[in-house]
């Protein structure tokens, strides 16, 4: 891959058991879409990453063409691209995101 | 510019044609709408592909007029 920010998210995506690139921080996120995401992955106990797409316009872009996938939030978990908060809310819903949390002994949030 | 919802429904449909489509207005303002979409043509795709189809039929407005699409999928 030649594309500088599709570089720059292979390289989040692989550093991070679970990264969630959103609009906002986990604290303050921007959107309600975003803050569903944070709700539930906070709700798992899970420990994570954030990208706040909305400080940097190349990962903006770059990660909706990375995921073919036109909206943010988007989580990846080991690599894996999940989905958006809609998705995120049908698989926790499921008990499936805590499954998969468990198989891949993903590392809890520190209390 | 907001979508109308029957507009979303008829470029589901028009995509795939044996698409079972509700929509609901959210809000009531004709910008925030949940989608849920069921279809044959989905059975073997993952959740991820199924939400993939259906941003492809809404052609390039997902994400940009309509932000506020909450979708599901099912296969029929």
């Amino acid at each position: 891959m030649t594309n500088p920010a599709h570089e720059r998210i292979e390289k989040l995506v692989n550093a991070n058991d679970v990264v969630l690139f959103m609009k906002g921080t986990a604290l303050f996120p921007q959107c309600g879409f975003s803050s569903r995401a944070i709700a539930i992955l906070d709700h798992l106990g899970l420990a994570y990453e954030t990208v706040d797409v909305l400080q940097d316009m190349e990962i903006r872009q770059g990660i909706k063409e990375f995921s073919d996938w036109p909206t943010i939030p988007q989580l990846y978990i080991k690599g894996e691209f999940l989905g958006g908060s809609d998705i995120m809310m049908e698989m926790f819903e499921a008990g499936e995101l805590q499954s998969m949390a468990d198989e891949k002994s993903l590392k809890k949030a520190e209390a | 510019m907001p979508m109308a919802s029957d507009d979303i429904k008829n470029m589901i449909i028009a995509a795939i044609p044996d698409a079972d489509v509700t929509i609901t207005d959210l809000a009531g303002d004709g910008d925030h709408y949940a989608a849920h979409v069921v279809s044959a043509s989905f059975a073997g795709m993952n959740r991820i592909k199924q939400h993939q189809a259906v941003y492809a039929a809404l052609g390039g407005r997902m994400g940009g007029e309509l932000h506020a699409l909450q979708l599901t999928t099912a296969a029929a």
